[in-house]
């Protein structure tokens, strides 16, 4: 170890971690270092490993290789309750506490002074409040937590794990539901701890935060490590090129020649169309045999925008036409009748019915489409499966398997089968190749091209800016919800990308201040 | 599951042959059928008589279960429509009382799939206030009296034959038949399932997931209805108070026996009515045996223990390792 050139001891050093989800490499051989007193902020994208990580260190997953060293010690807690006697807490996003009980019940939760197999409330309160007054909470510890807000729930969930004698404070996206004022409070009690000597690993997709609060960075992307910095001497346009960027020589790209897409014909386009506080108004033009990218960091609009089109979210202003006609888009029956498909980014949660076998999975949208009289028969349906299984390479080449027993890049193409079955006209698939294995991954970029060759509309929303790059013929650039950036043509490469992505961050951090 | 079950449906039979043989032990004349003024009468008909209410809400229930949701108040709606089918009985026409009836259940169950499906009201919380409600609806319809009828035609529906058959168990094998058309004769099956395995992608998919919640409770009203009007035929007469009683836990676990999950998707309609069978099996095996009936609630209880575990994915996981722990030893 290099503890030598530290300028203060490493606490926790991770070296070497591996983690599988079945073929799925979620980790591999990462690294971390933490040093005792420091805000060091891991960063990356959906999918990239930061949650992954957490639960491995914490215990809450089992690791497949690697150690944990806690003060120059191992450690390899079990489970998260075990990281936390270790001396390791974690704060999620989600407060894990209970919105019932009084503030003071919680923060001693478990470990209740008792005298003669009684609680005592009052010496509970007591030192409930004293702990809070610590961290510049001065509220009634008797009320239930649920009554109070995200952020002081917040601090109460830091205060109970610092109390816990905690050396190592992990928090998962922590201000994500928080306000300004909030946010200045959190960072404020953040700062106070780090000065005791505790480290801290912060969690979050708000760079301008990251900025603000951090001492150093570690960058994952794909479960790998790409760095370790100094968050004084790192550009922003170097951090989020470590988040997204790959090489950045080898992305010239593939596609059609320039112009070659304006005699296409527009399958759908969207005027000024958005939703309050969800994506800013956009205009968007789709055409048959075309696709086109949605780039921006997570939580930019991507998402947001891909469900409006979809109709999974309601617009409340603009137009929306198709092949010429105005329609409305009010839920997801509207897309599929007018012959839309989506492929989400959450697989398990919002695409796939596990329990149900690779053929039911198949014909669902178009059963659903045909409506319940007109029922697809069990031949048809065998048919429908056993085209789409051989013409995506689903494997196992088992129609009858149920879904969820299939590892994650059949299970995306299953989703694309769902949807091609439907003979759609535009499909819109967010982070297609989202933890999918290496092979897999070409595959279908292969497929997104051969599917924009046959004439169909494809809207693509990626992390990966240079597999952006590979497929699309226009890349639609987003920034804090709003479209900001129409990249065509030539104009299409990771460093025109990244920079409108990174565009005025400065400018950004004031206004939001 | 299929370490232990190669086949679906294999543990259900399984149960109902042993709850036979062991029927057959404690009363040895219980496969003797007779038959006497043109209807059978034997032990087996009597179960599968009896079994008839249960299994009819079964039918309706393992629509709703396999949504993710649950009804409570088909015992209730059993009396509902049981005391409207009664208080009409001798002054309407069967035609009339029938469309009454079960009109009405059809309005019970859109009330709950309106508080589900639309309100997106909690289902056990939902058809909980009918649960309530109901057995106060009915008593203020049969004005807190057991209604008595002497109609023919809707006795006819409780005691009547068709070919020796029991009225009721025709019924009840019509609706199975009828609901087996509906739901795997239309996309209706598949929809479901979905939609109960899982609703975000389904509604994601196209599915119109609030209509299928809909239709489930719909169906389940109208079963429940049904039910209560046999129910009431039976005995002729309506007893707001105790008509129905607690049967919507015996269809739930009618259900859950058939092996379809709480927890939805995949269900068979089959199985839940061979659910519905065993714990009539069981029922009127204790009677015949001469144990007292309250013997009835604990065997039932380990009879349901003994299914559930031969269904459980970790007893069979458990399973599993004991029998790779068995091969890998020397």
């Amino acid at each position: 170890m290099e503890n030598s050139l530290d300028p203060a001891p490493s606490l926790l050093e991770v070296r070497g971690i591996s983690k599988s989800f079945g073929a799925v490499r979620a980790l591999q051989e990462v690294d971390f270092t933490l040093r005792a007193g420091e805000i060091h902020a891991l960063l990356g994208e959906n999918g990239a490993g930061k949650s992954t990580l957490i639960k491995v260190i914490t215990g809450v997953f089992p690791r497949d290789a690697g150690v944990v060293r806690l003060g120059g010690e191992e450690v390899a807690p079990r489970s998260a309750k075990a990281a936390l006697q270790a001396g390791i807490a974690t704060v999620y996003q989600e407060v894990n506490l209970l919105p019932n009980l009084s503030v003071a019940q919680n923060l001693f939760l478990d470990r209740q002074p008792m005298r003669f197999g009684i609680v005592r409330e009052g010496e509970m309160r007591r030192r409930a409040k004293a702990l809070l007054t610590e961290f510049g909470l001065d509220i009634d510890v008797a009320a239930p937590l649920g009554n109070y807000s995200v952020a002081i729930q917040h601090v109460t969930a830091i205060a109970r794990a610092v109390d816990l004698s905690a050396r190592v404070l992990i928090l998962d996206e922590p201000t994500a539901s928080l306000d300004r004022h909030e946010v200045e409070i959190l960072f404020g009690i953040m700062r106070q701890l780090a000065k005791r000597g505790i480290g801290i690993v912060f969690v979050s997709h708000f760079l301008d935060q990251v900025y603000e609060i951090s001492d150093r960075i570690t960058v994952l992307r794909n479960g790998r490590l790409v760095g370790e910095r100094e968050i004084a001497s790192l550009p922003r346009l170097e951090l989020i090129r470590m988040m997204l960027g790959r090489e950045l020589a080898e992305t010239t790209s593939a596609r059609a020649a320039v112009g070659e897409h304006k005699a296409r014909e527009i399958c759908a386009s969207f005027e000024s169309y958005g939703k309050a506080g969800y994506v800013a108004p956009f205009n968007l033009e789709l055409r048959h045999g075309e696709v086109v990218g949605l780039a921006g960091l997570l939580g930019s609009g991507r998402t947001e925008t891909a469900r409006l089109v979809f109709g999974a979210e309601r617009a409340d202003g603009g137009h929306a036409r198709v092949e010429g006609a105005a329609v409305r888009l009010q839920s997801p029956r509207d897309g599929v009748r007018h012959g839309f498909g989506y492929c989400p980014e959450e697989r398990k949660t919002d695409g796939i019915v596990a329990e149900l076998t690779v053929r039911e999975n198949i014909v669902l949208a178009l059963q659903a489409k045909r409506g319940l009289h007109r029922p697809l028969s069990r031949r048809e349906q065998d048919e429908i499966a056993r085209r789409y299984v051989k013409m995506l390479d689903i494997r196992p080449p088992d129609a009858e398997r149920p879904v969820g027993l299939l590892s994650g890049g059949n299970q995306q193409k299953v989703l694309l089968a769902r949807w091609l079955a439907t003979s759609p006209r535009l499909l819109v698939l967010d982070e297609p190749t989202r933890g999918i294995d290496v092979g897999a991954h070409a595959e279908i970029i292969r497929l997104i091209r051969e599917l924009c060759d046959d004439g169909l509309a494809l809207l693509v929303i990626s992390s990966e800016l240079d597999e952006i790059v590979t497929y699309s013929d226009r890349v639609v650039v987003l920034r804090d919800r709003t479209h900001v950036e129409e990249l065509s043509g030539e104009a299409i490469d990771v460093t025109n990308i990244l920079a409108a992505i990174a565009a005025d961050g400065a400018a950004m951090q004031e206004a939001r201040a | 599951m299929t370490a232990l079950l190669p086949r679906r449906g294999l543990a259900q039979i399984l149960a109902l042959v042993v709850i036979l043989a062991v029927d057959r032990v404690v009363s040895p004349q219980f496969f003797d059928l007779r038959l006497q003024d043109g209807r059978l009468f034997g032990s087996l008909i009597d179960v599968l008589n009896r079994g008839t209410p249960v299994a009819l809400l079964s039918l309706g229930m393992v629509l709703v279960i396999a949504t993710r949701g649950i009804d409570l108040s088909v015992g209730a709606v059993m009396a509902i429509c049981g005391a409207i089918a009664a208080s009409l009985a001798d002054s309407h026409g069967l035609p009339v009382v029938l469309a009454a009836a079960l009109g009405a259940g059809l309005v019970c169950g859109l009330w709950n799939g309106f508080l589900v499906a639309v309100l997106g009201m909690q289902p056990i919380v939902a058809t909980l206030i009918l649960m309530v409600a109901g057995r106060g609806i009915a008593q203020l319809i049969t004005e807190g009296r057991i209604v008595t009828f002497s109609s023919p035609d809707l006795v006819w529906l409780g005691n009547g034959a068709i070919l020796g058959v029991p009225v009721p168990i025709a019924i009840a094998l019509g609706m199975l038949i009828l609901t087996g058309a509906v739901v795997r004769g239309s996309a209706l099956g598949l929809l479901i399932e979905a939609t109960g395995g899982n609703a975000r992608a389904s509604e994601l998919a196209g599915v119109a997931t609030r209509g299928m919640i809909l239709a489930v409770y719909v169906w389940c009203g109208v079963c429940a209805a049904l039910a209560g009007v046999i129910a009431a035929a039976d005995i002729m007469g309506a007893d707001a108070n105790n008509a129905g009683l607690w049967l919507e836990l015996d269809a739930i676990l009618a259900v859950v026996i058939g092996g379809t999950s709480l927890f939805g998707g995949r269900f068979s309609l089959v199985l839940a009515v061979l659910g519905a069978l065993i714990i009539q099996t069981m029922n009127t095996g204790i009677l015949l045996s001469g144990y007292p009936p309250e013997f009835n609630l604990l065997v039932k209880a380990v009879v349901v223990l003994a299914v559930l575990l031969l269904q459980s994915p970790k007893l069979s996981d458990f399973a599993g390792i004991m029998a790779r722990l068995r091969r890998t030893k020397p």
